[in-house]
């Protein structure tokens, strides 16, 4: 039989269906049929425990069992559907997927209507046993503490036992350090005085080139953009926005602002920017990481103003070349991303 | 009898004397056929999630086939028109062209996908079922530790693996999983430095380190811990809910052959086939469209799998609250949300058996399971410590809530800081109400009125005028008892006709 042979798929369904039906109004009805006071098979309270549920019946239902083996042969056909569309159709997702859970499915459904209907079906009874035994346990104490028979500095062994183990734990588990190397600068960056500012593709940014309004993102030139510190926020604000505290006056040539990508709540990417379009009801200019939403002000040296981060966002000093690129005029003068026991933290 | 028949017969016996001379496990196997399972739908969900475990394997091994742990910088020229010239790592491309190129490639990594999703949510629902009815009592406690622990691997293993495929998604679940073991105090720097090979994103050591983890160490964890798990079951015996011939030192069920091996059997070929059609049939993980990772990129609006949703809902509910003393930032903020939290919850968890010795000072051994209504307290306490729980989980979909509904995030999370201390504390009173009241009244939550309707005539003996007939009969015998205040055991009126108690 073959999944696309329509009539006997429709009968073995009907079957199904009718069995279900029949099956579930049977149980309805049994629910609903009405106890006459007084009389019943209900036990009393006190005899609850002395029923016996052992029940075995043996349902000998040709039926089902047609029902269990068109359910095989359909599962077959599904299954061999699989290797077809696999070969034929070099494998289309969907429908491998229809084919294979096609397949398990049915083979499922035949198993659970083979449990149900085809083979005998019993309630048994099994005892559990003591898993105390209190003999047995007294017994297995004395072999064991039999084996120590004569001894006599127990102590001492078992001190010396310990001490030997422990030092053979430490042996095997110390080369575990070379795992990594040992902790010292942990967040290096390549930013130091000097170093232009490039884009994604490598060509340096003018400081023309930064619009109010939106962010770039900035990475170091000739270097590795995959380290930690790489990334640089840009952003170009009003005088208006501008209030650096007093030591970072000059951190920010024509208005323009570069601070650390790097979150310094857990370490992702900030890559959302607010601007406000309309001043009189909008909010001034703030980075918010996608994360968990630790939000800063580019005006105000980095300044949390919202969410779970510990530290303002660290910022770059910036200066403008003689051909008017943006490069560093200094290194970071704090730790970029997350805090750590030994993270540089800036003094503001 | 027909000639086939007898001649399979025949055959069959000369097989099963075979096996017996070399091995000898008559005994046993005739036990193993004759083991009873008690008939409960709640009993399935252990087994989907061993069955999903199966699947996990299974496709597993094939993705196996395919995965390149490396971090190598590749320049993308694969079949995917949109990431042409793209630089990604090689982990990135192999997964790509296994997605993409490989016949069935995509159908196993979403089923892969799909099945660890589905492992770890029957997990959960076991858990659920295991505290709910007192089943981690003795002599099943040691049990119920060993689930608690696998649920920890669970979690881990989920994230190791969808951080192996170094799309964008998952470098920066990355990133969070290095803040998080960095802000461990004293130690985390150090920590953080062995695991990853180096500062973040790591040396090139860290992707095979990764993958091992991911196919090799937690999974034979898993598969050890699995083995102690149905073995210890075995031993003891399935748990049982109160029935009729039900008691404390039997089991009443259907025995594992024929028909409940059929059944059983049929449920991991129903488990699999649905994991198929999900697999086959709805997209998850698109990495495609997430791209390569780099640090300096993120992506806006990422959700993690289900199963990390209440410690990203932990880190962003979290104040900034930072412990800095003489310049040494001893607890850093993602401690709180990434270490502490889940600690504490799993703290709670494997405590919880001792908790309720110390109050009850029960120490006997349960075989029967209580409902849920029989002990208003414990499952007071457990839901309003559920609720803590998915309060955490849900603030992790806040910023899809913002995009959906255009509720202010800030807001949200303001709400959320007040409603996770108040809100438990209404569900404790609610479900222990309802306790109290199923209790008195004898309702099903989920099934048709049971109980007795009586009157009392005016000689004060009371009539019954209508039972329902399946009402539960509770063990006379061997009632169990409890001696906290509040929480003693009384004979539910529910076992007896309504107005007989008093």
């Amino acid at each position: 039989m073959s999944p696309d042979d329509e009539t006997p798929i429709t009968r073995w369904g009907k079957r199904l269906g009718v069995l279900i039906a029949a099956r579930t109004a049977a149980r309805a009805a049994a629910q609903r049929t009405p106890v006459p006071p007084g009389v019943g098979g209900r036990q009393s309270d006190g005899g609850g425990s002395e029923v016996d549920p052992s029940t075995r019946t043996v349902p000998a239902s040709p039926r089902a069992e047609a029902l269990v083996a068109g359910l095989l042969l359909l599962a077959a056909g599904f299954a061999f559907a699989f290797t077809v569309i696999y070969i034929v159709l070099s494998g289309d997702t969907q429908l491998l997927g229809i084919a294979l859970g096609g397949a398990l499915c049915l083979l499922a459904a035949a198993c659970i209507v083979a449990g149900k209907f085809v083979v005998p079906q019993e309630t048994a009874v099994q005892e559990r046993g003591l898993l105390l035994d209190e003999e047995q346990t007294e017994e297995v104490v004395e072999m064991i503490e039999r084996g120590g028979q004569g001894i006599s500095r127990r102590a001492l062994l078992a001190g010396a036992g310990g001490v030997a183990g422990a030092a053979v734990v430490t042996a095997a588990a110390t080369p575990l350090a070379s795992l990594g190397p040992t902790l010292s600068s942990l967040h290096e960056t390549p930013w130091a005085r000097g170093i232009r500012l490039v884009d994604d593709e490598a060509s340096p940014y003018l400081a023309a080139d930064i619009q109010i309004g939106t962010f770039y993102t900035a990475l170091p030139e000739n270097s590795d953009p995959e380290a930690f510190g790489a990334g640089l926020l840009v952003v170009r604000l009003p005088a208006e926005f501008i209030h650096l505290p007093a030591a970072r006056r000059d951190w920010a040539p024509r208005g323009i602002l570069a601070y650390s990508k790097i979150c310094p709540h857990a370490g992702c990417a900030i890559s959302l920017y607010r601007y406000p379009t309309y001043a009189p009801t909008s909010q001034v200019p703030a980075f918010t990481c996608p994360c968990h939403y630790s939000t800063f002000l580019p005006g105000e040296g980095g300044r949390l103003i919202f969410g779970p981060a510990g530290r303002a966002l660290p910022q770059l000093p910036l200066m403008v070349d003689s051909q008017g690129y943006l490069r560093a005029a200094g290194p970071f003068y704090e730790d970029i991303g997350p805090s750590w026991w030994g993270v540089r933290r800036s003094e503001s | 009898v027909n000639p086939i028949d007898r001649y399979v017969h025949r055959r069959f016996v000369r097989a099963s004397r075979a096996a017996e001379q070399r091995v000898g496990l008559a005994a046993g196997i005739k036990w193993t056929l004759r083991y009873v399972f008690p008939d409960h739908w709640s009993f399935l969900l252990g087994e989907i999630a061993l069955y999903a475990f199966i699947v996990l394997v299974g496709t597993g091994i094939f993705l196996t086939l395919y995965y390149i742990p490396s971090d190598t910088q590749v320049i993308y020229h694969g079949s995917y028109p949109l990431l042409q010239g793209e630089q990604m790592s090689e982990a990135y491309r192999s997964v790509l062209d296994l997605s993409l190129n490989v016949p069935a490639g995509l159908l196993f990594r979403q089923v892969h996908h799909w099945a660890a999703d589905v492992f770890i949510a029957s997990i959960v629902l076991h858990l659920m079922r295991i505290f709910f009815t007192g089943a981690y009592r003795k002599p099943r406690d040691l049990n119920y530790f060993i689930g608690l622990t696998m649920l920890m691997l669970a979690i881990l293993e989920g994230f190791a693996g969808y951080s192996l495929v170094d799309d964008l998604l998952s470098g920066m679940g990355l990133a969070i999983a290095y803040s998080v073991a960095i802000s461990i105090p004293f130690v985390g720097g150090q920590l953080a430095t062995l695991i990853w090979g180096g500062p973040f994103p790591g040396s090139s050591t860290f992707w095979p380190r990764l993958e091992i983890v991911h196919v090799l160490l937690i999974p034979a964890a898993l598969a050890v811990l699995i083995t102690l798990h149905l073995a210890m079951i075995v031993r003891q015996h399935h748990s049982q809910f109160p029935g009729p011939g039900r008691r404390e030192r039997n089991v009443v069920g259907t025995p594992a052959w024929p028909a409940y091996a059929l059944r059983s059997i049929g449920l991991l070929l129903a488990v699999a086939g649905v994991l198929f059609l999900l697999g086959g049939l709805i997209q998850i993980n698109p990495i495609w469209q997430w791209g390569p990772y780099h640090p300096y990129l993120s992506e806006n609006g990422a959700q993690p799998d289900w199963y990390i949703g209440w410690l990203i809902g932990a880190l962003r509910l979290m104040p900034n609250w930072e412990l800095v003393i003489a310049g040494r930032t001893v607890i850093p903020n993602p401690f709180w949300g990434g270490v502490a939290f889940p600690l504490f919850v799993f703290a709670v968890m494997f405590a919880w058996p001792s908790i309720e010795r110390k109050f009850t000072g029960d120490l006997r051994r349960h075989d029967l399971l209580d409902r849920p209504r029989d002990r208003p307290l414990r499952t007071a306490i457990g839901a309003a410590f559920l609720s803590w729980v998915v309060i955490v989980f849900a603030v992790g979909s806040t910023d899809r809530i913002f995009y959906r509904l255009g509720v202010s995030y800030t807001l949200q999370i303001h709400v959320w800081r007040a409603g996770i201390w108040i809100i438990p504390i209404v569900v404790f009173f609610i479900a222990r109400s309802a306790c109290r009241s199923l209790q008195r009244s004898g309702a099903h939550p989920l099934r048709a009125w049971q109980g007795a309707v009586v009157r009392r005539g005016p000689d004060g003996r009371v009539e019954v005028l209508a039972d329902s007939p399946d009402r539960v009969v509770p063990p006379a015998t061997e009632p169990p008892v409890g001696t906290v205040p509040g929480h003693e055991f009384k004979e539910s009126p529910r076992r007896r006709p309504r107005g007989c108690a008093e």
